[in-house]
């Protein structure tokens, strides 16, 4: 289910060219929107001093995740290989259960049809989606 | 039972007096086939699904949208007891239509994101939230009579 075809690399791909411009306000927006609408993943967020969806921290934290989505485009050729690193750091420091990745990518989704309507089509979400699947799958390779 | 509070009820009232049915149904739908196309196999008589174009473009698809979104309403209008709600719905879901429930979370994820394209900004991450509540309220209820 996650097999990207070269119609989903060249969507995802051109579509990140789109919107990598926002990608701090789509990564921000993401985070918010999870903490609001999940309220369980604030859990790991406990040694934030403030963990208000709209706080300097959570901000921040959106762009952090969503440079990794940035860079994980630029290694859809091999997502395994490309996250490792990331993938050692959620399994052993972070220990993120893997079930929230589905649902910050839920949120990405539902950024990118507020900021982006027009673009953010049918055929753009089923790639985008597949993408993040894939990323998901990358990020919990080295959990077990 | 769900409970709500007033400002949850006032803000899925509030969408749905603005919500265009006509517009909404048919793109939820319609993403819904294109995006998890395994969900095709309930409408096998609908003619041509074969891409994006012939889905978005097929007439059928777009008079089932509306139908479904209408669904909604049942519960928009019983937010007190939904599972009484759509107890009848459930029955035909699971004895004659046969739906996975499973499939409820794809077609409403992909009513969430229509939605969100629609109302721009003003769909916050508390609009989402209670909005998403709802329709798990709507899923869980349309699961109820599976046996």
């Amino acid at each position: 289910m996650t097999t990207l075809t070269a119609k989903d690399k060249q969507t995802v791909k051109a579509f990140w060219a789109k919107v990598s411009g926002k990608s701090e306000d789509i990564g921000a927006d993401a985070v918010a929107r999870m903490l609001v609408v999940y309220p369980q993943t604030k859990i790991y967020f406990s040694h934030w001093p403030d963990q208000s969806p709209n706080s300097p921290a959570a901000r921040k934290h959106g762009i952090t995740v969503m440079m990794g989505v940035g860079d994980a485009v630029t290694k859809m050729d091999d997502l395994k290989e490309g996250l490792k690193e990331l993938s050692q750091l959620h399994a052993f420091t972070l220990r993120v259960d893997p079930g929230n990745f589905k649902i910050l990518s839920h949120n990405i989704l539902v950024v990118m049809a507020v900021m982006f309507p027009t673009d953010f089509t049918p055929d753009v979400h089923v790639s985008l989606d597949k993408f993040l699947a894939a990323v998901s799958l990358a990020l919990s390779e080295k959990y077990r | 039972m769900v409970n709500w509070t007033k400002t949850e009820k006032a803000t899925i009232t509030d969408i749905f007096s603005h919500l265009d049915y006509d517009d909404i149904g048919p793109k939820a739908l319609s993403r819904c086939l294109i995006v998890y196309p395994w969900t095709q196999r309930y409408f096998s008589g609908f003619g041509n699904l074969y891409n994006a174009a012939a889905i978005i473009g097929n007439a059928k698809v777009a008079e089932h949208g509306i139908k479904v979104l209408h669904g909604l309403d049942l519960g928009l209008k019983k937010m007190d007891n939904i599972e009484a709600a759509y107890a009848d719905l459930s029955s035909l879901h699971s004895e004659k239509l046969h739906v996975d429930p499973d499939n409820f979370k794809l077609l409403s994820d992909c009513i969430t994101i229509v939605l969100a394209a629609k109302l721009g900004s003003a769909f916050t991450a508390e609009t989402q939230a209670t909005f998403q509540k709802f329709l798990g309220a709507v899923m869980s209820a349309l699961g109820k009579q599976y046996h």
